[in-house]
């Protein structure tokens, strides 16, 4: 081991920072068993067990965000993940190698865009005076509607936007995954008589699906993770009914209201059924398809 | 193609219109935004501008350009690019490169130690209160120092490292090289493409950074472009109340903002024909692994 210590040195700083930002922070979770007070810090603050975690479960609104984040996780299981097996399914029928590379192009741009500026351009499109969306709804005789101002649209607007920035950027491991698909097994089977939705079904969509359920475990790891920016920068008074999700109320709980127990109570909470959620997921897909994560 | 059956034509026309239809949902709402940041206010208020300006003007872009505070936003989001992505590239190569050899004994649990980390992710306040105790509040460390490493770009850079034949730093070590030699003179050099792969993931990341910002600064002075942009966005009298949009007061700040957005969005687009070649093969290579 002496024989390489300049290894071992370059290493130090990559792991003090880990130990440092991931780990310590991690350990930190404690005050949410805490009425935790800055001025007294981790040793000087009282313990209070469970209390912070029994007042989220009887706030009345604790239980609407848990519906909103957990309708929008389901949301974009239902159409986020499904959608890039699609169009990789349909990318990969496409034959002119130009046109193939044109559309990948275009469709993986919006991908490097931040949610502010996707904000920005939806807010602009959705615009009830001016917004395109109305416009061409103005054409049908259609009255404008003021979509970001209504519970009632917030959902499908979160959903469409996020697969408008990434459904291009999803086929890329699938598309990787399809060219290494043995071209004799289509062959053999177009001897036997099999057309293109047959082959689909019998040799590419097997193909698939070790992939699929590598991402799928992945996914549901991130079930509670629907992400603070993509749902903040869409907020707005008159739609936070259905908009308000752990992330975002964590971020007000916490960091403006000042209650550091409390919103790391949630936080925890969070991460411990994020957690169970993939294990349990993990568990049966061993047992279904004998894929695994670990 | 002549021979095939009807409805697997039909298949295939309904293919390309389809995807070509999917392409422009991607494209026309740029143009939208484009024709809109050059049309006079009047047609944008009308409902008037399509993807073709109306009533020519570069006003709003005189507007955006006039603007201190805009151009110090930009200024600070384009160091924390740079000064962030150097950081970045440092610290990464610098953890991937030694666990990517076989003479690092201990190797896997460091690998664990890092995988577990993508796993378990410490809630938000905790990570405050760090950034609170070693004072990186109100400073742009804040926005550079706590990303300074993802497991993720780790696990892409260790991986071409693996490529490399041991046998180049076996020569190498034979013609007398120490092990910071080899890695600065033999090593990174040949892993160009890897470092120019996880660089174009960090910049767009930096380039990009708003929620950090939101969190640990304070001081508009800092605030990067996406946290000026997000401020032009929502109508300013209202910023402290919520987040309404700019919809519910006047109209005639739309062509501004969709002048910003053009601003904070140019340059990745310059830089996006350039990145192509690389973030295929990064996406690639990190998700084998993981």
């Amino acid at each position: 081991m002496w024989k390489y210590r300049t290894l071992y040195l370059i290493s130090i700083p990559g792991i003090v920072y880990f130990l440092v930002f991931k780990y310590v922070p991690l350990l930190g979770s404690v005050i949410a068993f805490q009425n935790y007070n800055l001025f007294a810090g981790f040793g000087g603050s009282p313990w209070v067990g469970f209390e912070h975690f029994e007042r989220m479960f009887s706030h009345y609104d604790f239980l609407r965000i848990l519906k909103n984040t957990l309708l929008l996780g389901a949301y974009d299981i239902l159409f986020a993940f499904t959608a890039p097996i699609v169009l990789a399914l349909l990318l990969n029928e496409v034959r002119l190698t130009l046109y193939k590379k044109l559309i990948q192009t275009i469709v993986y741009a919006p991908h490097f865009l931040s949610w502010v500026i996707i904000s920005g351009i939806f807010v602009g499109m959705l615009s009830p005076s001016s917004g395109i969306a109305n416009v061409i709804l103005g054409w049908f005789g259609i009255d404008p509607i003021y979509f970001l101002g209504e519970d009632s649209y917030i959902r499908a607007i979160l959903v469409g936007s996020g697969l408008w920035r990434d459904v291009g950027w999803g086929t890329i491991i699938y598309l990787a995954a399809l060219t290494g698909i043995n071209p004799e097994l289509y062959e053999a089977s177009e001897i036997d008589g099999a057309g293109r939705w047959k082959q689909t079904l019998k040799i590419t969509l097997p193909a698939l699906l070790p992939v699929i359920t590598v991402l799928f475990l992945l996914k549901i790891g991130d079930f509670m993770d629907y992400g603070f920016e993509r749902v903040f920068v869409f907020q707005n008074p008159l739609n936070i009914q259905n908009s308000e999700i752990l992330d975002t109320y964590i971020y007000k709980a916490g960091l403006k209201q000042l209650q550091y127990s409390y919103a790391t109570a949630i936080g925890l909470f969070k991460s411990v059924v994020g957690l169970i959620l993939l294990v349990m997921a993990n568990s049966l897909s061993r047992k279904a398809t004998g894929e695994s994560l670990y | 193609m002549g021979r095939e059956h009807w409805s697997r034509k039909l298949f295939l026309i309904c293919n390309y219109i389809f995807l070509t239809g999917l392409s422009l949902t991607m494209l026309l709402p740029f143009l939208n935004v484009i024709a809109q940041s050059f049309s006079g206010s009047a047609a944008i208020d009308r409902g008037d501008v399509m993807f073709w300006p109306v009533d020519f003007t570069l006003n709003y872009y005189r507007y955006v350009f006039d603007d201190a505070s805009i151009w110090r936003a930009f200024g600070v989001t384009v160091y924390i690019t740079v000064v962030g992505t150097a950081i970045n590239l440092i610290a990464t190569s610098s953890l991937a490169y030694p666990l990517s050899r076989g003479e690092y004994v201990g190797r896997k649990f460091i690998m664990l130690f890092v995988l577990m980390t993508m796993i378990f992710t410490a809630p938000l306040i905790p990570q405050f209160i760090l950034m609170r105790e070693i004072n990186l509040i109100n400073t742009l460390w804040a926005l550079m120092i706590p990303t300074a490493i993802s497991a993720f770009n780790m696990i892409v850079l260790r991986s071409f490292f693996m490529q490399i034949p041991t046998e180049l730093i076996d020569s190498a070590r034979i013609d007398g090289c120490g092990e910071l030699r080899i890695l600065w003179r033999l090593m990174l050099p040949l892993s160009k493409p890897a470092l120019a792969t996880v660089g174009i993931f960090y910049s767009v990341t930096n380039w990009n950074k708003y929620m950090d910002a939101l969190y640990y600064l304070n001081d508009r002075s800092l605030y990067p472009l996406q946290v000026k942009l997000r401020e032009l966005l929502i109508n300013d009298d209202l910023v402290d109340t919520g987040n309404l949009p700019f919809d519910v007061a006047s109209q005639s700040v739309q062509g501004v903002q969709m002048a910003v957005i053009l601003v904070a969005t140019v340059p990745i687009i310059l830089l996006y024909p350039f990145m192509q070649r690389y973030f295929i093969k990064g996406m690639l290579i990190g998700s084998i692994k993981s």
